[in-house]
């Protein structure tokens, strides 16, 4: 236990600035999960895994001397294809079945992917070095690297423009369709199956572009990708399906917990407190959602 | 039932005779016993109950842990012992050793069994993906928080004591090997006495339709609870033997190893068949000699194998093999289907 972030101020300053910068990424990716969950109402567990694959192709670009920020643009356009494999292979017999078929057959592609991509790239960390210096803030007390400025940006931009997407175009209204009532979509000339794939596809693309991102701000290795599938099931289960608003929020609030969680718990704890956190989420959700049971008097 | 009885009689004398059938097997066969133990605990509640728990890893930890320490802690200083990373320096007794086995096995059933009542009482409202996802977050926060717990081990992985030196050399083996087997008996008649009871019909319930079930006067927490309860008293005691057995326990390799035996007892239940007394079982066989299989020829991509297996079992084997052989030979199950019956439900539709 360490309390020095309390005492010092400018700490929990930089704590709460790095939390937020790290908790746009997370909603990011929070949002291709509610995304999917909301069409297919399926979980992926592989959702993790697809951000640190397209954390290894932004990684590719790096060690073949391109700029590891195009990845952001090379990242998504191979993902969606991958996530259009997956489905076509997987996903597609899973749909409409059991809900828990679906969790563990992610969970084996989940498998799958992770050792797939230690033999392709290996077991070390790695990064992407952007080379974009730092911004020193409040008299030089608080560092903010410009990588991590710059992929908030990024995840905000591709936030707006899949927002205004979804909003205007043909694919994106099918796409709500379905999610409000696949069989009345159906019914009425929608292609179902093409809104899943599409959809798929979408949320492989926005991990692709996250993966890219967080291997320029933070690294990435192979085993990674659970925490990263546990804290987007935690931000839509705090926010809610389709309140982009909410997962914004919640994905700022825990990137800010993760961050203090650091400081005062050490870093050796900090994967596990956010799986603890999700469990105390769930005890919360359980116990608030019992209390508006009615019974009969 | 007379068949069943020649069945069992049989089963239990090969059972006893397997390490002198097969010595070089031992380990593999004692390994195998405590997977059917996974397997068929997990399928009181993920099969019976309907609630699928990735989460069964944390009794299994929790049991292995508390087994070594007790059996450690009994007679000498704990922290020391894992400072000192398994050097002789303290030595057990073989009275002491088997003394404090036994006790650690006790400890090693109880608290989790306690742990899960508690647990269960505040998760065991949430359903569907909510279930599963907390459990799968509850295993992994396990391993990383005992991962940083320096008392037991932390990151360098705490030695269980080393089996005594009395005489043969092949005593180890047979010990752990009979005291698996022996687990195992005791689970199978304790799981087969539990099937036969009401009890089993209220999980039935509880799967089939809660709502209903609730509305039909039973109280599906008290049972959901118990039922969890069951299944880690003898999750617990299973991880406390394989403690033993591989001698280190490390907190995300052996303990809490959510990616290997965490779903290993959910893929085992589910190719054997769940919801059945005997899929278990055979699923756990039957995977086990796969999996060495895989892991000796495959070296290296086992995880690959692993991967495409549960994908592959998930997609195209949800019920197992009790479910195809069900659906090939339904009238081997008591399954009689009388014509007379038969339309006069259609007619009722």
């Amino acid at each position: 236990m360490d309390f020095m972030v309390f005492q010092y101020p400018m700490i929990s300053v930089q704590a709460c600035l790095d939390g937020v910068l790290l908790g746009i990424l997370f909603a990011l990716i929070a949002y291709g999960m509610a995304l999917q969950w909301g069409v297919m109402n399926i979980i992926n567990i592989a959702q993790g895994d697809l951000v640190i694959l397209g954390g290894y192709i932004a990684y590719f670009m790096y060690l073949y001397g391109i700029h590891p920020a195009w990845g952001v643009i090379v990242a998504p356009i191979i993902m969606f294809f991958v996530g259009i494999a997956i489905y076509k292979l997987v996903i597609n017999k899973v749909v409409d079945r059991d809900l828990f078929i679906s969790i563990l057959a992610t969970f084996g592609i989940s498998i799958l992917f992770m050792q797939l991509m230690n033999f392709a790239f290996g077991a070390d960390v790695v990064l992407a070095n952007s080379d974009y210096g730092t911004t020193m803030l409040f008299n030089n007390n608080v560092v903010l690297p410009n990588s991590k400025i710059f992929s908030a940006f990024i995840s905000i931009l591709f936030a707006i423009c899949l927002v205004i997407y979804m909003k205007k175009s043909k694919l994106g209204r099918a796409i709500r369709a379905t999610a409000q009532n696949a069989r009345a979509a159906k019914i009425l000339g929608v292609d179902t199956e093409k809104v899943y794939a599409a959809t798929f596809g979408i949320n492989a693309a926005l991990c692709g572009v996250a993966g890219a991102l967080i291997s320029i701000t933070f690294t990435i290795h192979p085993y990674m990708g659970l925490p990263y599938t546990i804290r987007s099931f935690m931000i839509v289960i705090v926010a809610g399906l389709g309140n982009l608003p909410g997962v914004a929020m919640s994905g700022m609030g825990l990137g800010v917990f993760e961050e203090f969680a650091d400081y005062i718990l050490g870093t050796e704890f900090r994967i596990g407190s956010v799986f603890l956190l999700l469990v105390l989420i769930l005890v919360y959700r359980r116990f608030k959602l019992s209390k508006k049971r009615e019974y009969l008097k | 039932m007379k068949d069943n009885l020649i069945l069992y009689i049989g089963i239990l004398i090969f059972g006893i005779a397997a390490p002198f059938i097969f010595p070089a097997f031992k380990v593999q066969l004692s390994i195998l016993c405590v997977l059917i133990v996974l397997a068929t605990t997990w399928n009181i509640q993920g099969g019976e109950m309907g609630y699928n728990s990735f989460g069964n890893i944390l009794f299994y930890g929790l049991g292995m842990y508390l087994c070594a320490s007790v059996q450690v802690g009994m007679f000498f200083p704990l922290a020391e012992w894992t400072e000192s990373g398994g050097e002789k320096t303290f030595v057990h007794t073989p009275a002491q050793f088997f003394q404090g086995m036994a006790v650690g096995l006790l400890v090693a059933a109880i608290v989790p069994t306690i742990v899960a009542g508690v647990i269960g009482y505040s998760i065991l409202g949430l359903r569907g993906h909510y279930f599963a996802i907390c459990t799968l977050g509850l295993g992994v926060a396990a391993g990383e928080i005992s991962g940083g717990i320096e008392i037991i081990g932390a990151g360098q992985g705490f030695t269980t004591p080393p089996f005594p030196d009395v005489g043969s050399l092949d005593s180890r083996g047979e010990f752990f090997y009979f005291l698996s087997f022996f687990t195992l008996v005791f689970t199978f008649v304790a799981v087969r006495s539990i099937y036969s009871t009401r009890f089993k019909l209220i999980l039935n319930a509880i799967r089939d339709n809660e709502d209903k079930a609730e509305a039909m006067g039973i109280e599906t927490m008290k049972y959901k609870i118990i039922g969890w309860m069951i299944s880690a008293f003898f999750c617990g005691l299973a991880g406390g033997i394989m403690g033993g057995l591989v001698g280190y326990i490390d907190s995300t390799d052996v303990a809490f190893d959510g990616r290997e035996m965490g779903v290993f007892m959910v893929l085992m239940a589910i190719l054997g068949g769940k919801g059945t007394l005997w899929g278990p079982i055979i699923g756990a066989t039957v995977f086990h000699i796969f999996k060495e299989g895989f892991w000796t020829f495959f070296l290296g991509w086992q995880y690959v194998a692993l991967g495409v297996l549960i994908v592959v079992i998930v997609i195209y084997f949800p019920e197992g093999i009790m479910g195809w052989l069900r659906e090939k030979y339904p009238e081997r199950f008591g399954e009689v289907i009388d014509e007379k019956d038969r339309k006069a439900q259609v007619e009722l539709k």
